[in-house]
């Protein structure tokens, strides 16, 4: 049973993991739509927790899915879900990365760069705003989320100390 | 600038070197670890020269995959080959894997109490207006360019609002975009 549920897993993260152009935070609304719609995993609320766990402790934003597996599956769900998410694209990446760097000026390198660029733009954006539609159920929630795009786009705070308002604001209830 | 001469005139760094400067850029970083990425690599260890971090950085992106674990492969892969792609991944994802699982486990105790949810809820508020800021930031470069803006808002739509399957969306657009790319060249 525990080992169909994690095939499973990594089967669905190994899949994103090759069409995660433009890293983790492009994929989130994948992420969303097959943990919460298709696979039944968990809520939208769940998720929307999760997410928030992964921005709340050190290191790369791909340990959303860490957290997804962990859910789905405890610890070794957690283990399984990062390596079937890191592994494949790092076998690829492993593989091209000499080839890449020997085509660098070529014409269809620079085709190809210039076409992906508007659409991972479009999935970040997508991520950002399906995130917010998830997290966002009253004027308070969407002024922070307001509050905290004007401000990541028009001073040097750093992101941290953005998220630490927001945590403040939410532990005294006001969100 | 070929490969070939950066790794003649590249620094020797041995796997354990990797695996402890990237366990560092790890657990340095909330939210994005690429600037800490940069410190490291160019500014305190000088194994990457500016323009080498560019390079690096413009084909992680590129590439599908988590950029930072992209990062970690082909600057393990420059000096140490697979030995050096395996300690580098590894000392990026160990300590932070261990310490989110660890803060879930405790979340989960602890999901009761409102003032924790609610700390919770306004981390994620936050978060989502850092990714929108991050994908307008990405935007402006491509903004004078009419068909890049057509097929970016075409993504947002298929995915954000009607929710189409990622890997229809690829097959059909990324083709697509990177033909229109090709002719406009």
């Amino acid at each position: 049973m525990i080992g169909s549920v994690l095939g499973e897993v990594a089967a669905q993260f190994a899949i994103l993991s090759l069409l995660s152009i433009g890293g983790a935070n492009a994929v989130i609304p994948e992420i969303q739509r097959r943990a919460v719609e298709v696979e039944h995993w968990m809520t939208n609320a769940d998720f929307t927790q999760l997410f928030a766990l992964s921005q709340a402790a050190p290191g790369p934003n791909v340990l959303i899915v860490s957290l997804i597996g962990w859910k789905v599956a405890g610890v070794l769900g957690g283990v399984v879900a990062l390596l079937a998410m890191s592994g494949p694209s790092s076998i690829l990446t492993y593989a091209v990365a000499h080839a890449w760097e020997r085509f660098r000026d070529a014409p269809w390198r620079i085709a190809i760069q210039r076409g992906l660029a508007p659409v991972t733009v479009g999935l970040i954006l997508a991520s950002g705003y399906v995130l917010t539609r998830a997290a966002d159920h009253n004027w308070v929630a969407y002024a922070i989320t307001g509050a905290t795009l004007l401000l990541a786009s028009t001073t040097r705070l750093h992101p941290l100390s953005l998220l630490a308002v927001a945590a403040a604001l939410g532990a005294f209830g006001l969100v | 600038m070929s490969g070939s001469a950066a790794a003649d005139a590249a620094p020797a760094v041995s796997a354990s070197a990797l695996f402890v400067a990237f366990l560092k850029i790890g657990l340095s970083g909330f939210g994005g670890v690429l600037p800490f990425a940069h410190r490291m690599l160019v500014d305190r260890q000088g194994w990457l020269a500016e323009q080498e971090f560019i390079d690096v950085l413009s084909l992680s992106q590129f590439l599908p995959g988590p950029n930072i674990v992209n990062v970690s492969i082909i600057v393990g892969r420059r000096f140490q080959g697979v030995a050096g792609s395996v300690a580098a991944c590894l000392g990026l994802l160990m300590m932070p894997l261990v310490i989110v699982l660890a803060l879930a486990s405790i979340y989960a105790q602890f999901a009761q109490v409102d003032a924790v949810r609610g700390a919770c809820n306004g981390i994620s508020s936050a978060a989502s207006g850092l990714i929108l800021a991050m994908a307008l930031r990405m935007a402006r470069p491509l903004r004078k360019t009419p068909w890049q803006v057509a097929i970016g808002v075409v993504a947002f739509v298929g995915i954000g609002l009607l929710r189409v399957p990622l890997l229809w969306l690829f097959a059909v657009l990324a083709p697509l975009s990177i033909a229109i790319a090709w002719r406009r060249a």
